[in-house]
């Protein structure tokens, strides 16, 4: 697991506009390591750093969330502790595991 | 004193609570975000540096007059920040907070829970970087993220222009504002809008604001698709004047208005009525907001009508429950409140018109277009279905053969793009071919959860 945070191999779908003050958190993305800031949400930090959050259970399409309110269910990503948590709704936390791939999540336990 | 329950921090259920509070009593205030405002009056996350006043604009004033009414009144309500509703049985609601199920028995309750974005399939539209309109303004309120770096905002709404403008504002690099309503259908439209002149002025001087910006604004254009190998690369319309064009661009603001949420209204037993200028089932309700027994709707959960018109009927329908209490309200103050819901109600009827659901757009999507972003149902396999021998025309009969509908999201999304689907198929007023059904869970949940609901 590397310890510096690193680019994600894309650049990020979303663009800060405004500044965040707070705590920095660092969380780890399909073994990736990536900085976030306190009260940031789970989708802000997934496309922040990269432009996918999950592929389709049916054929596997990308996707990347859609409505960002917690009604679509697009956004939905597995914990490192098996949890699976909607992106839009939840808070980034230090240490958080998140895997976007709940195969790759369940090999890794 | 009964146990009063309202559904829902947005402007709607704030103004409720207060009227309740006033009356001296506690109401239980559940809102499923951490913070309160709703969508439109959100307010942002403590640590973040938004100029809320600037992007609030003309409605600051509201919106700070909202989240004071909050403050003064959260000491005198149980409030109940993070909570999820998700089902409502024999007067107690279902929820679920941080991951723990919990249960809130009511006598009377107030649902003020919002509205979604309304969303017409186009092929592309479940590519990364297409956000709904109404999520485009959500994550730069909520979280100070713009939705990409260079954007399209696509549909047909009073928010697309509001939208833009916020983004403009915000820094943004702006493709162009694609607005599929002609300007023809806006004029048409003048006599119910001029209902509120105010609104009509606030919403041309957006335009006016983004025009003078640089910013393109097309109007009466024909979208074609969202093309891109993984995500957005740019928009395909044709324009007013018939011309073929090709907008690059890295993200898609979409949307057509905004439906209500009314999943908890129909568990919670409000019955359904079509309407057919918005072309969707409505929950029935009297002029006070009444839905029946002990239940009653405020705000755009119960007819899209804007903030002003949420908190006139939040009002409404707190007085209405007092009254059935048997506590005399105040005739004049209902009477002006009534008033003032209908007209705005009027003036959306208006906008309805002026920014059109484009039913012909459902006729010519191509088979290969997805219509259930959960379940990868594509519009061919609805047409097939409804065109099968002895196939359905009922929504719910299609959702069971297709899956369309079925899945996480209960049918938000594709819903009203489904009833059009299918009514075009069967060349049947769109009425006729029913209305989607809704059940417990309105949203996942864990399955512990769901197990505490056995009765």
């Amino acid at each position: 697991m590397p310890d510096e945070p690193k680019q994600r191999t894309h650049k990020g779908q979303f663009v800060r506009a405004v500044p965040r003050h707070g705590a920095t958190l660092r969380l780890t993305i399909d073994r990736d390591t990536v900085e976030a800031v306190e009260g940031d949400s789970l989708l802000a930090v997934l496309l922040l750093n990269g432009r996918v959050v999950r592929h389709l259970e049916f054929g596997g399409a990308p996707r990347a969330g859609f409505c960002l309110m917690g009604a679509c269910q697009d956004c939905w990503v597995s914990l490192g502790d098996g949890d699976r948590v909607r992106a839009c709704t939840t808070l980034a936390a230090n240490e958080m595991v998140v895997w976007t791939d709940p195969q790759k999540a369940h090999a890794d336990a | 004193m009964p146990n009063v329950v309202i559904v829902g921090g947005g402007p709607a259920g704030i103004r409720a609570a207060s009227i309740l509070v006033e009356a001296g009593l506690k109401p239980v205030l559940v809102n499923e975000t951490r913070q309160v405002g709703g969508q439109g009056y959100r307010a942002p996350a403590k640590s973040l540096a938004v100029d809320i006043n600037a992007l609030m604009g003309s409605e600051a004033g509201k919106y700070q007059r909202l989240h004071s009414l909050f403050a003064s009144l959260q000491e005198r309500i149980d409030y109940r920040s993070g909570t999820l509703v998700w089902g409502v049985h024999e007067k107690v609601l279902h929820t679920l907070c941080d991951g723990t199920a919990g249960t809130i028995p009511y006598d009377a309750l107030i649902l003020a829970t919002g509205a979604t974005d309304r969303i017409m399939p186009l092929p592309g539209w479940t590519l990364p970087g297409v956000f709904t309109l109404g999520g485009a303004q959500v994550i730069l309120k909520d979280q100070g993220c713009l939705i990409g770096n260079r954007i399209v905002f696509l549909g047909s709404s009073p928010l697309l222009f509001l939208a833009a403008l916020q983004y403009h504002k915000s820094g943004a690099s702006i493709a162009a504002v694609v607005d599929t309503t002609p300007l023809s259908a806006k004029r048409a439209a003048m006599r119910d809008l001029a209902a509120s002149p105010r609104t009509l002025a606030r919403g041309i001087v957006y335009r006016a604001s983004l025009h003078m910006a640089g910013v393109p604004i097309i109007d009466g254009a024909t979208p074609r698709g969202i093309d891109g190998e993984g995500h957005v690369e740019g928009v395909r319309i044709t324009d007013g004047r018939g011309r073929e064009r090709l907008i690059p661009c890295d993200a898609v603001a979409y949307g057509y208005g905004l439906k209500p949420e009314t999943q908890l209204a129909e568990l919670a037993g409000a019955r359904f009525r079509f309407d057919p200028i918005f072309r969707l089932w409505l929950p029935e309700t009297d002029a006070d907001g009444r839905a029946g027994a002990d239940l009653y709707l405020a705000g755009d959960g119960a007819a899209i009508g804007g903030a002003d018109a949420a908190e006139a009927s939040g009002a409404l329908a707190a007085h209405a429950l007092l009254t059935d209490m048997g506590r005399a309200q105040p005739e004049a103050e209902l009477a002006r409140l009534r008033r003032e819901v209908e007209r705005l109600r009027q003036f959306q009827r208006g906008l309805a018109r002026a920014f059109a659901w484009p039913v012909a757009q459902s006729a010519t999507l191509s088979d290969e277009t997805v219509a259930c972003r959960c379940e990868a149902v594509t519009v061919g396999e609805i047409r097939s279905a409804v065109h099968a021998p002895l196939g359905p025309r009922e929504v719910n009969r299609v959702k069971a053969i297709t899956r369309c509908g079925m899945g996480r999201c209960q049918g938000r999304f594709c819903g009203p793009a489904l009833q059009e689907i299918v009514a075009g198929a069967c060349v049947v007023p769109i009425a006729e071919v029913g209305r989607l059904r809704m059940q417990a869970p309105v949203k996942p949940i864990p399955l512990h959860a769901a197990a505490e609901m056995e009765p």
